[in-house]
């Protein structure tokens, strides 16, 4: 049996003194949380930024000091696997408004002392990406070999191409869109409306309080549902039932997919704020790469990174048909493009979950990268 | 040393173990742009790449050999190459290849168009239905030819468009394109006489009016 030890990694804080936003107002001051793999080149030409998804964390690979667990993409991110930590300098943050770390709505308000809340500005995708710049800007890294990351990750990696065109050698968005359809803001919605629900919520004002743990709860399940397929639900469940002690109570945990989704909704309250939730899926739904540039074409026009994207046959969250529509504005514009429908069972969960494959592309992707930008 | 005079290559050393390929690549111009339609695995624009710094992009519809096409460094995207050459500005690639796919392609003239649309030349090549091996089987057996060449069953071939050499050069006459080569193949020699009978292998380079 082989056994991996794992890399023990420690989260790590950069504090800046203020982040304009979009919306006009100024976060004074911020904090990101981060984390890094490998070592920088003394070119400093060997640096990967990863972009997490829209509940993960800086935690993406290790072995984690704090809490003991590997992180998000430690099947991706390690020695010799997919971003190959013996070869690049992997940095991964937790986003703007996040609550693992990074300024969010639970932050304290240095003006009151008290945590943000309700006063938290409204962020957008595109000041996550500014403070991430913060972040490597101060690393002292002027160009990023890739930007990776998939789902929301995703769209961060392609508002980093356009936005900072001369700081990004190459872009690999997974599972991921340009801007969200009815369908992904509709979901999006379901879970926002189960937080506010709650009255525990109280309007986002809860810390000295109860939180609104059973609307983030829901919020969670049903964000479950979205991650899997109808056959993943299918081999992982089926009807399969829980073990029954007594009869007659209708509506208690009959599924072992239920028992599953109640279990991962309640975890989630652990380690998750349901004003993160809030904040980040609307920054998420709000994003359109095509704003202010007319066309998705003239939007990816600016960007001068050579593109890997791949997309998974059973994600109906984020469906290829949005990973195409991607490769093809760069084609309208003959930017350099590699494209690849994987084929998994896992719906969009496929990213973290079917590396295999994806391994095989993002390795020889990079490394085709590393060795032309050399 | 002298050697007896000889045609001009007769005999062509294979590239990557196709007499085809070897033709196209002396075709292909150093440093030029280049797309290859159903490129497989990725081998011959992986070989332009490198010996003749083209910038190579590539279209594959199996995913399994766009995989592999990426692991050479290739910037192919996964397609079919009857939809996948809208997207393109016109003429951005200096040459555009069609590697033994067009008797493939759904729609062979709107491909052949399309080549001609995106790209400044296109370098296409073809088997020969004409060949004398695929008239004498039809003759003889009143099924469908089914040759060395041609092994497959009328049901499983991939091959759903049998055109001729002669076929192709009515084509191109028709639609005006100027064949500026025209190479034609048996085994592994050039040959210059009734390529229509005996030719296995067409390799044209044409571009339009």
């Amino acid at each position: 049996m082989l056994i991996n030890l794992g890399m023990t990694v420690s989260i790590q804080l950069a504090h800046f003194d203020s982040l304009p936003l979009d919306c006009g107002e100024t976060l004074a001051p911020v904090t990101v949380a981060y984390e890094t793999y490998g070592t920088l080149n003394s070119r400093h030409s060997n640096a990967i930024l990863i972009e997490h998804a829209f509940s993960g964390d800086a935690h993406a690979a290790g072995i984690s000091q704090e809490t003991g667990k590997p992180g998000w993409w430690d099947n991706m991110i390690g020695p010799h696997k997919a971003f190959d930590t013996n070869r690049y300098f992997v940095v991964c943050s937790n986003v703007l408004a996040g609550c693992r770390g990074t300024t969010g709505p639970g932050s304290i308000n240095p003006a009151t002392g008290k945590p943000y809340g309700s006063s938290f500005p409204f962020v957008t995708v595109q000041d996550m990406a500014r403070l991430q710049k913060k972040l490597i800007d101060h690393l002292g890294i002027e160009r990023l070999l890739s930007v990776s990351g998939g789902s929301m990750g995703g769209m961060q990696v392609l508002h980093w191409a356009v936005e900072y065109p001369d700081a990004v050698v190459s872009a690999i968005p997974i599972a991921s869109t340009y801007r969200h359809s009815a369908q992904q803001i509709a979901f999006n919605e379901v879970g926002r409306m189960a937080i506010m629900s709650d009255p525990d919520w109280k309007g986002g004002d809860y810390y000295d309080s109860e939180p609104p743990a059973r609307g983030l709860s829901v919020a969670r399940m049903v964000g479950h549902i979205t991650y899997m397929s109808d056959d993943s639900m299918r081999e992982k469940f089926g009807r399969r039932q829980r073990p029954k002690d007594e009869l007659g109570n209708g509506f208690s945990v009959d599924f072992e997919v239920e028992n599953y989704l109640r279990y991962r909704g309640g975890e989630f309250v652990n380690r998750f704020d349901a004003n993160s939730y809030l904040y980040i899926t609307k920054a998420m739904d709000n994003f359109d790469l095509t704003a202010g540039c007319g066309s998705l074409g003239a939007a990816l026009a600016r960007s001068k990174a050579r593109f890997l994207v791949i997309s998974f046959t059973s994600d109906w969250l984020y469906p290829s048909y949005q990973s195409q529509e991607i490769v093809r504005a760069l084609r309208g514009y003959n930017r350099d493009v590699a494209y690849c429908e994987l084929d998994s069972n896992y719906g969009h969960d496929a990213f973290l979950i079917e590396v295999g494959e994806q391994t095989e592309l993002v390795k020889h992707f990079l490394a085709n990268t590393y060795k032309k930008a050399a | 040393m002298t050697t007896t005079a000889t045609p001009e290559k007769t005999f062509i050393r294979q590239l990557l173990g196709r007499t085809d390929y070897a033709l196209i690549s002396e075709l292909v111009e150093p440093g030029s742009s280049v797309l290859d339609l159903g490129c497989g695995d990725g081998e011959l624009l992986a070989w332009l790449a490198e010996n003749k710094q083209v910038t190579a992009r590539g279209v594959e519809i199996s995913p399994a050999r766009v995989q592999r096409s990426i692991a050479q460094g290739l910037s192919v995207y996964q397609g079919d190459i009857d939809a996948g050459l809208a997207d393109y500005p016109d003429q951005c690639f200096d040459f555009v290849i069609l590697s033994q796919t067009l008797q493939e392609a759904r729609h062979p003239l709107r491909v052949l168009r399309e080549m001609l649309r995106v790209g400044r030349r296109a370098i296409v090549a073809f088997p020969n239905f004409g060949h004398w091996t695929m008239r004498v089987s039809m003759l003889l057996t009143g099924r469908a030819p089914k040759t060395r060449l041609f092994p497959h069953e009328w049901h499983s071939s991939p091959n759903i468009h049998f055109l001729t050499i002669q076929d192709f050069e009515d084509l191109a006459a028709a639609e005006d394109f100027i064949v500026e080569r025209r190479m034609y193949l048996r085994g592994d020699r050039r040959l210059r006489l009734l390529p229509n009978l005996l030719a296995e292998v067409a390799v044209y380079m044409v571009r339009k009016k």
